[in-house]
């Protein structure tokens, strides 16, 4: 409830950002929304002595369309992202994610670039930034630099990002037509964090999944790319059975464990059942959006 | 008598908006913690962060010489400042009490424990010494469990208290009891666990003391459902402060479910420091200071056994539950799992016999004490779950089953094997109601066709009675209450007609000052504009006993309606003595005073009221002034009763719980304020659901609490329930003039089971025929799972 004492910074700019965050080393924290950080601070989990407030700073937030892909600037709200007429055009799958995290007050104030650079495993969006295949731009003291999604969760609460380096904005190619995509999520009753949440992006070629990727959040350390669901389908064709026994490898890449939400055994049927209803959803949409 | 004679244009009955809302609603309600005082400094506590353990030695020579610190205390320096432990209020023989000292001197019993208290000029300054107090502490071995408290080889959590039981209590027949189990054609029997709750009011306790060095008064504002009662223990027991002197305000208080029932230690230990350092003193929780020391709910594990003939007509029902009390015995708890619970196992039926016995056992957990409903829902949980499964093992309908069982209408009062004598009731109709509601017939078929295509639909019925009303005070006198459980209410008319009800009674979140005031205004045929209703200040309100037990409207209300009773006696002297008429012959309707038969030979009620302030002329033998003060001691609880019915659906691939619909019936006799009665159904079945799929305190085998934030403990939330479906039958209490019996728990009491029932006979197919509460989806499947493997 009462944090311990610190200094808040608002940065205007990204390199005001970096500079402040060279100066105060390992004491600084980037705030940007502070939905996972202000909780840290008031349980005095997290005790820096600086915060730098990058949501200030011009430019950062919004959703553009550029040559091709989306770019999503790094203190874009949740709401922003649910209500964002351009994804649900082009990546339906952002605001559907985006919808479910938290309650309206922490998607009013939360943002994309928080959410990921603080790499909870078991946040919305991690787990469709790595469905998407997004490319996250960092930039630090000695200027910018790409990071795919697949590089940038490295473990639990941890990013790929430098000390020194601010996430600006996340890439995301446009999926070619004929994809469709899902993210299904069970929420914890109490957090409302997603004790499962799968990603899936499937791309159908007449009756057949051309690509799959898909991607699970909840499940061990940190959101993962489901690479054994990916292969089982891909070339295959999108009736039912092979969605289920694709699904059935959801388990197979990710380590469940035993705690207050249940057995290894459950995790693992929950990680399988909500594959299979995001499979599903991911092909009625590829099919329906075709026609 | 008032509900007869109250005029069909009262407000009595209707559903009136509440008066407190706008303030709430728009942030202007006010709090304990919105209280500052010229000069408040801040409380922050050290606790301990072991479950058992020894306190070696306490360091706070870095805190103390934190700028802005006022003061470090121990619990060294408040014993040997005069503060005694804290008592407990019920009193049941051969208890083992124990020595609950506001801060710990030599030994903690559970996480969360004071150890210490630092003062400072702000919570964080506070907060930052805290940290910096060095507590030397020997970790001891630790049980959370009260079975396995009990245990041989337990650890010792009160050296006076053997194998950790503080009591052992029992009622009913045992041998009569036997007889009937021995004899019967079926017996069911159950292990079931009611496990443990955390209340978790939305306002955290809070408390602000104020020592006034110049007068040697102390005023205390306090999250209190019953300030008189605070006032007298922490007065006459742990501070020795005497009550002419000692002043708490509970002003608006934001929830309590009895968790601002008892005396905690932060509220002795603010007032204590605020003596000693003549300044005020502040303490707010921090929601995990919530978690760990608002007294806990519930956490029974019980042995049932319901015996039954081959009709299916019960024959007899025999209980032994380990109930669990916590690290201390907090102000109500041995009256919790004892007379709030084995009192209320004879439910709507006719047990020709029943025994039950407890055994109360202490712990190294948090404290456990009243928690909305209190015993009620434990028993009446225990009863429908065994209804229930009663119902499958002997081939019977559970509607039918518990239709043929039924206390029928006119037994009543009916004097049931466990000391309660019901004041009236008529069960069938409720049930037939529901049924109705829900279409029971009709699910029956569809639950049937839907498990054809793999969609498991489940019904569960709970048929409840509570006893509200708390309650004669020779009864709970002779029972070990140390408290008499009466209601006072002044009723104060002023000179231009307006009227001031100070009552005994305290709203937390009830609306007292809507329903209060509506009575009145019924009662006295003036508008309700021209009432106001004052409540939960010792310093402004005649000794009253609070709330809780679902006792305001007909206890507190009861005793309003005394004082008006009173009011409207004097009037007519008055009126008829202006009249030159009889006062035997003077009527008093719609707020006027009038000649029997002669409505025009009339004063109105301000008339009256301005002519008893004049006084200049009076009947012989009258005082001036127009007020009255009644104190109302039921004769009888009142029993409220209902059947609820509620509908679910489970996900069997993931153990997820739907409830898809809910439906109740209740009598609660006569109601004041609908809408106001239906809120406290629709809050209390949203709690009792989420007992039966979301809630649930967990301790770790070193007696952590694992469920210790609301990131990790599920309270329920709107969008996770239908909206539900009432209704209401209605049997007038006969204990009271008004009617009325007590709306405030009995949600909470019925539809948990009603939930757990649904459930259960949702997994029917897969043979399950009981699961222990929370219905988790994690727990759901792995029962189906491990019968389907079985099957396989």
């Amino acid at each position: 409830m009462y944090p311990a004492p610190f200094e808040y910074h608002v940065a205007g700019s990204i390199d005001e950002a970096i500079a402040l965050l060279a100066r105060y080393e390992d004491d600084a924290k980037l705030l940007a929304g502070g939905h996972s950080l202000i909780p840290l601070l008031k349980l005095r989990f997290a005790q820096p002595a600086h915060l730098i407030d990058v949501r200030k700073i011009p430019g950062l937030a919004g959703v553009r369309e550029v040559d091709g892909a989306i770019v999503i600037g790094a203190t874009t709200t949740h709401w922003m992202l649910e209500s964002s007429d351009l994804l649900k055009k082009k990546l339906p799958i952002i605001p559907e994610a985006a919808s479910q995290i938290g309650d309206v007050q922490v998607r009013n104030m939360g943002t994309i670039g928080g959410s990921l650079a603080h790499a909870d495993p078991a946040a919305d969006l991690p787990a469709v930034m790595l469905a998407l295949e997004a490319q996250l731009t960092a930039v630090g003291p000695n200027g910018s630099r790409t990071i795919p999604a697949h590089d940038f969760f490295v473990g639990l609460l941890t990013s790929a990002l430098e000390p020194h380096e601010v996430l600006t904005q996340i890439r995301i190619p446009i999926p070619p037509a004929g994809t469709g995509s899902a993210y299904v999520k069970y929420p914890h009753p109490a957090s409302r964090f997603a004790l499962v949440g799968v990603a899936a992006v499937l791309t159908l070629d007449g009756g057949t999944i051309e690509r799959a990727r898909v991607a699970i959040t909840g499940m061990g350390p940190t959101v993962a790319r489901l690479t054994g669901v990916e292969q089982a389908l891909t070339g295959k064709s999108a009736d039912a059975a092979t969605l289920a026994a694709g699904a059935q490898h959801a388990s197979d890449s990710i380590e469940t464990r035993d705690d207050l939400q249940g057995s290894a055994a459950y995790k693992a049927q929950l990680a399988r059942v909500y594959t299979r209803r995001a499979l599903v959803r991911a092909v009625e949409r590829a099919r329906s959006a075709r026609g | 008598m008032a509900t007869t004679s109250v005029p069909s244009s009262s407000p009595f009955g209707e559903s009136i908006r509440r008066r407190e809302d706008p303030r709430f609603i728009t942030g202007k309600g006010m709090y304990t913690d919105d209280v500052t005082l010229p000069g408040t400094t801040y409380a922050a506590f050290v606790r301990s962060p072991y479950a058992h353990a020894l306190v070696r030695g306490i360091n706070s020579d870095a805190a103390r010489a934190m700028r802005g610190v006022r003061a470090v205390y121990t619990g060294k320096d408040l014993a040997d400042g005069g503060v005694n432990p804290i008592p407990a209020g019920w009193l049941l023989p051969g208890i083992v009490l124990t020595d609950r000292r506001p801060i710990a001197t030599d030994k903690v019993r559970y996480v969360g424990e004071a150890v210490a208290v630092v003062i400072a000029d702000s919570p964080y300054i506070a907060k930052d010494a805290a940290e910096l107090v060095q507590v030397d502490y020997e970790e001891l071995p630790a049980v959370a469990s009260a079975t396995e408290a009990l245990a041989d080889n337990a650890p010792h959590v009160h050296e006076q208290a053997e194998r950790n039981r503080s009591f052992h209590w029992s009622i009913g027949d045992k041998e009569k009891t036997d007889v009937a189990i021995r004899g019967a054609h079926t017996v069911v029997k159950q292990h079931l666990v009611n496990q443990r709750l955390i209340p978790n009011a939305i306002e955290p306790r809070s408390a602000l003391a104020s020592y006034n060095r110049a007068t040697d008064e102390l005023t205390l504002y306090l999250t209190s459902q019953n300030p008189h009662v605070h006032r007298l223990i922490m007065g006459a027991f742990v501070l020795g402060l005497p009550e002419n002197k000692f002043r708490i305000i509970a002003p608006d208080v934001g929830g309590g479910f009895g968790s601002k029932i008892p005396v905690y230690p932060e509220e002795c230990v603010v007032s204590w420091a605020s003596k000693q350092l003549g300044r005020p003193v502040k303490w707010t929780a921090e929601r995990r200071e919530s978690f760990m020391t608002d007294a806990h709910g519930r956490d029974h594990s019980t042995e049932v056994e319901m015996a039954f003939d081959e009709n299916g007509r019960v024959l007899g029902l025999r209980v032994h539950t380990v109930a669990n009390l916590g690290a201390h015995l907090s102000l109500f708890a041995p009256a919790i799992p004892t007379y709030l619970y084995g009192t209320l196992l004879n439910g709507q039926y006719t047990f020709p016999t029943i025994y039950a016995e407890v055994d109360a056992v202490l712990t190294n957990t948090t404290p456990v004490d009243a928690y909305r409903g209190a015993g009620r829902p434990e028993a009446c949980y225990l009863l429908e779950r065994t209804m229930d499964i009663a119902a499958k093992q002997l081939g019977i309908d559970p509607a039918e089953l518990r239709r043929r069982n039924f206390i029928a209408k006119d037994q009543f009062p009916y004097q049931t094997p466990v000391a309660l004598a019901y004041d009236s009731g008529n069960y069938a109709p409720a049930l037939d109601r529901a049924l109705e509601m829900v279409g029971y017939e009709r699910f029956r078929a569809e639950q049937a066709e839907a498990r054809t295509h793999g969609k498991y639909l489940g019904i569960g019925l709970s048929c409840y009675i509570e006893a509200c009303g708390l309650a004669p005070s020779q009864v709970v006198g002779s029972l070990g209450a140390q408290a008499g459980l009466w209601e006072s209410a002044t009723v104060r008319v002023h000179p231009t007609g307006k009227v001031t009800i100070f009552t005994g009674s305290h709203s937390h979140g009830q609306g007292h000052e809507t329903t209060f005031s509506q009575l009145a205004a019924s009662e006295l045929g003036i508008s309700m504009d021209d009432i106001e209703v004052v409540h939960g200040d010792t310093g402004r309100v005649p000794f009253g006993m609070g709330t809780y037990g679902s006792r305001s409207g007909a206890v507190g209300g009861t005793a309003i309606h005394m004082s008006i009773q009173k009011i409207a006696e004097k009037g007519k002297k008055i009126a008829a003595h202006l009249l030159e008429a009889a006062p035997e012959d003077m009527d008093f309707s719609d707020g006027k005073f009038f000649v029997k038969g002669s409505p025009d030979r009339a004063k109105s009620f301000a008339e009256i009221s301005l002519a008893a302030y004049l006084a200049h002329s009076m009947p012989a033998g009258v005082e001036p002034g127009l007020e009255e003060t009644s104190f109302y001691d039921p004769s009888n609880f009142t029993y409220p009763f209902g059947a609820h019915v509620a509908v679910v659906e489970v996900d069997i691939d993931t153990g997820h719980v739907t409830l898809k619909r809910y439906v109740a019936v209740d009598d609660v006799g006569n109601v004041i304020n609908p809408m106001i009665v239906d809120g406290q159904l629709h809050g209390g079945i949203a709690q009792g659901t989420a007992q039966a799929l979301w809630e649930g305190a967990q301790y770790d085998e070193n007696a952590q609490l694992l469920t210790g934030s609301l990131m990790g403990y599920g309270v329920p939330k709107a969008d996770m329930l239908p909206m539900f479906e009432t209704d209401r039958t209605v049997t007038p209490s006969p204990i009271n003039p008004l009617g009325v019996k007590g709306a405030g728990e009995a949600g909470t009491i019925a539809s948990t089971p009603a939930v757990a029932n649904a459930v259960i006979d949702a997994l029917s197919p897969f043979g399950i025929t009981h699961l222990d509460m929370p219905l988790t989806p994690s727990r759901i499947w792995e029962a189906v799972h491990t019968a389907q493997q079985g099957r396989a």
